[in-house]
């Protein structure tokens, strides 16, 4: 067992957990530091793909940013009215339970039988890095026009943002 | 000899999208649903990243990786502005008794 090997099967069981944990959880806020937890693990994961710059930006974006504008909405929220939220009907419950349960089961056949692996061409000695320098090289150039675009949209969503959260003109 | 092969990412990110799936299914807190719809986006991007070490496909995976990441925060800040004007209207985010865009 190397390494890698262990370090995988950690990360993937704290991401695991972590994932349950938040979703079964009352409390939006405990669920929120459930979440927290399991992009920590998955940009650990990011780093065993190889993929540097995305760990890093998992890290500020999702766990720093993402995350604290979901915690101000839920401490923004009133949470003496969580408590009211019941569970749903025993019934509805086993529903989704299968849903989940039937998508879970049709991807991990599709996975396992399609020997995904096999099919892939065999990796070469020179596979690129995630390094910050290559990521950046393939953003300005091959992805230049799709790289514009998502700027473009940040700052649509920042600005539709503020308008639907800002108070109504009288 | 173990060794982590592209399948057992593949599971990983399995797991995580369809528990994503049942929080969006029976959570009815709207602040909760979104989070289980991140999940649902973390899952998509393992598969991404996963498929552009093990693919030789470069870098091509994870820049998608990357714009999904920008997608999620676009999101992100959209539909809490949206989860705090529902508050505002409602005065709470159950997506069970939301049903009406009015009022």
């Amino acid at each position: 067992m190397s390494l890698n090997v262990i370090l995988f099967f950690v990360l993937a069981l704290i991401a695991a957990v972590s994932s349950v944990m938040m979703i079964t959880r009352r409390q939006a806020v405990i669920s929120a530091l459930f979440l927290v937890i399991n992009f920590f693990a998955l940009a650990g994961i990011y780093l065993l793909l190889q993929a540097q710059f995305i760990a890093v930006v998992q890290v500020i974006v999702y766990a720093g940013a993402i995350m604290v504008l979901f915690l101000f909405v839920i401490m923004l929220i009133n949470t003496e009215t969580e408590e009211k939220f019941l569970e749903r009907a025993k019934s509805f419950k086993i529903f989704a339970i299968a849903i989940a349960l039937l998508v879970f089961a049709e991807m991990a056949y599709a996975i396992l039988h399609a020997h995904p692996s096999a099919l892939l061409p065999k990796i070469s000695e020179n596979v690129s890095n995630g390094t910050i320098q290559s990521v950046g090289k393939a953003l300005y150039t091959d992805y230049v026009v799709p790289f514009e675009a998502a700027g473009f949209l940040l700052l649509s969503a920042t600005i539709g943002a503020l308008i639907l959260a800002k108070k109504k003109f009288d | 000899m173990i060794h982590v092969s592209l399948t057992h990412y593949l599971v990983v990110s399995a797991f995580l999208f369809s528990f994503g799936l049942y929080g969006v299914v029976t959570r009815k807190n709207a602040v909760m649903v979104l989070m289980g719809i991140e999940l649902i986006l973390n899952s998509a991007n393992i598969n991404f990243v996963a498929f552009s070490k093990f693919g030789n496909y470069g870098l091509n995976g994870q820049i998608m990786a990357l714009f999904v990441i920008i997608l999620a925060a676009a999101e992100a800040a959209i539909a809490l502005a949206i989860v705090l004007n529902i508050y505002k209207t409602f005065a709470h985010v159950d997506v069970d008794k939301i049903n009406n865009l009015k009022e």
